[in-house]
């Protein structure tokens, strides 16, 4: 009978049908009101997996997040959690959560955006599973095959998980966002329990406010660096930004010297960005940095120093003092 | 007061430009200048920090890899790390060692250890996989305040401070805790030369993941280590006209 079952699964492979024994569970990002667009890129890699799509949203009052969701093409069923336990998206409520969720549906895949939520749940839902997880894939060779960057973008590495259960979080930019329409999706209950966590407790938040489309998902992004020297003359990055509807970036030597607050820094350990034109003001292009925006589609560089490495990757570069560049720039657009 | 487990890896010094082998099996590390992960260096700040405030009582510096990690634990306790264990893990079997294996191995010292507080960095710049810390949380449950900014301790709980996408969050947690320690939390200082001599002294424990039972089977199989695909060399141009057309040009404004 084992044996007979195994043969079956074989041929299957063989055929390329295996595909339909996959079902994937992916944890919606959002903040009660709205799905994050990272969550959509997601999806995208989920398809790409193959089989069945159950998207998992967790939240407070999250209902119309779950009805947004439940539109997006390729999704064939919502899980609902609404209880006051997720305050915050504590990895240590949701775990539980996703835990029991599992197995009661036994997914083959766990997927999640590759952002500063994804990050902090995934390994602890894996280690609970204990399987070896997956860190910000930027693509899918096979059901089991992933590629994935190392050492700050400098290598690609291609893996074959050999654990069970594939707990995978995704690169935003390395997937198509699947378009929240064309679905048609079931709303069910995620299994109840008692969630809440005793030992840690969500006190509060403090967002940095913007008119400016979000850095990772914009389509242009212009960034200062050291060279701009102050926080007040970030004023002429945010004049040009506002021309090119643009979200402003940095670099780490910018966030370090507190030009601007954390949450912009571009680079390895800050955000991963590759939109359409990336402008790179007054910086001198460190791997780091380099590792968060090589991806862009068309790089501009302006710095005066001609010797600076972003020269080696920018397709187009303007040797000059950017406190004379920059403000004619945005008088000509 | 706290016992501290602070986890330190050796990898490849941030600043070398690597290179990938001509057999697509990993990148080259022979004769390559290491050093310890940057966040690491971080987390032992962090460690040092709290004992010299008195929150911490012993600080034990832990490095799972080949012979030469017992370089980055000296250097831990050059900085101000009371003891060593250094679990020795080397050849193939620390090729495919993964998050997974060493966060197994970090919960067990912590347990054996009586330590109610591991720090580690929030992501190792070689694998860049940025797992441990939660793991450790998960394999524990305990609870786990990742990529910290700043971290207090007041009747006996801890106060973070988190990097998150949209600006910073502010959670209270129980001890024991897991932190992850990100740029933002300190200046790691200098080793002085006196205190990397006092450091030699220093106990350094050497033990091996059997010793813990830890099976460090591979859970991964590397397909191929690659180049990233280069970017075609750019131009510079003249002046900002020649820049506006460009990007009229591409569509981009």
């Amino acid at each position: 009978m084992f044996t007979a079952c195994f043969r079956t699964l074989k041929i299957s492979n063989k055929y390329g049908l295996l595909a339909r024994y996959e079902s994937t569970l992916v944890i919606a990002e959002h903040n009660n009101e709205t799905l994050l667009p990272i969550t959509c890129n997601a999806l995208s890699a989920a398809k790409k997996i193959g089989g069945d799509v159950t998207v998992l949203v967790a939240g407070n009052k999250c209902d119309k997040v779950a009805q947004s969701v439940s539109k997006a093409n390729g999704v064939s069923k919502v899980l609902v959690a609404d209880n006051d336990a997720f305050k915050g998206f504590l990895p240590e409520a949701l775990t539980p959560l996703i835990i029991a969720t599992q197995n009661q549906h036994k997914f083959t895949h766990i997927l999640a955006g590759a952002t500063a939520f994804g990050k902090a749940l995934l390994p602890r839902v894996a280690a609970k599973l204990d399987v070896s997880p997956v860190s910000d894939i930027i693509g899918i060779k096979a059901a089991d095959t992933f590629i994935r960057t190392i050492y700050a973008g400098n290598a690609i590495q291609t893996l074959k998980c050999k654990d069970s259960i594939k707990v995978v979080s995704v690169r935003g930019t390395a997937f198509e966002a699947v378009p929240l329409e064309g679905g048609n999706a079931k709303c069910e209950p995620a299994p109840a329990g008692d969630y809440k966590s005793s030992l840690v407790e969500f006190i509060k938040q403090e967002l940095s406010k913007s008119d400016r489309p979000e850095l990772t998902s914009a389509k242009i992004v212009v960034s200062g660096g050291r060279g701009l020297k102050s926080g007040e003359n970030f004023q002429l990055l945010y004049s040009l930004a506002d021309k090119l509807n643009a979200a402003v970036g940095a670099s780490r030597a910018a966030v370090d010297a507190g030009f601007v607050p954390n949450d912009l820094q571009v680079g390895q350990t800050g955000k991963i960005v590759a939109p359409d034109l990336y402008i790179a003001v007054g910086i001198s292009g460190a791997i780091q940095h380099l590792a968060g925006m090589k991806d862009s589609k068309t790089i501009v560089a302006i710095n005066k120093d001609p010797e600076a490495p972003i020269f080696q990757v920018a397709d187009y570069g303007l040797v000059a003092d950017l406190f004379k560049a920059v403000p004619e720039l945005t008088e000509k657009l | 007061m706290a016992r501290a487990l602070v986890g330190v890896k050796r990898v490849i010094d941030y600043a070398v430009k690597i290179r990938v082998k001509p057999d697509k099996t990993g990148v080259v590390t022979d004769g390559i200048k290491h050093s310890m992960n940057p966040f690491d260096e971080i987390a032992i700040e962090e460690a040092v920090r709290m004992k010299e405030k008195k929150l911490v009582q012993e600080i034990i510096a832990v490095s799972c890899g080949p012979a030469q990690s017992q370089d980055v634990i000296r250097t831990a306790l050059a900085m101000g790390a009371d003891k060593g264990i250094h679990v020795e893990i080397s050849g193939p079997e620390y090729e495919t060692l993964q998050p997974i294996h060493v966060s197994k191995i970090l919960a067990k010292l912590a347990q054996d250890e009586k330590a109610d507080l591991v720090i580690v960095g929030k992501q190792a710049i070689d694998d860049d996989c940025n797992q441990t810390a939660q793991m450790i949380g998960g394999l524990l449950d305990w609870p786990t305040g990742t990529f910290c900014s700043k971290v207090e301790k007041t009747n006996g709980e801890l106060n973070i401070t988190r990097e998150v996408d949209g600006g910073l969050e502010v959670l209270k947690m129980k001890m024991p805790a897991v932190l992850s320690a990100d740029l933002r939390l300190n200046e790691p200082r200098y080793a002085t030369l006196p205190n990397i001599m006092k450091a030699k002294k220093k106990p350094v424990k050497k033990m091996t993941p059997k010793d813990l039972g830890i099976d460090t089977a591979a859970r991964i199989d590397i397909l191929s280590v690659e180049e990233p695909p280069a970017r075609q060399g750019g131009v510079i141009l003249p002046d900002i006209d020649t820049l506006i057309t460009k990007l009229k040009e591409g569509g981009h404004v």
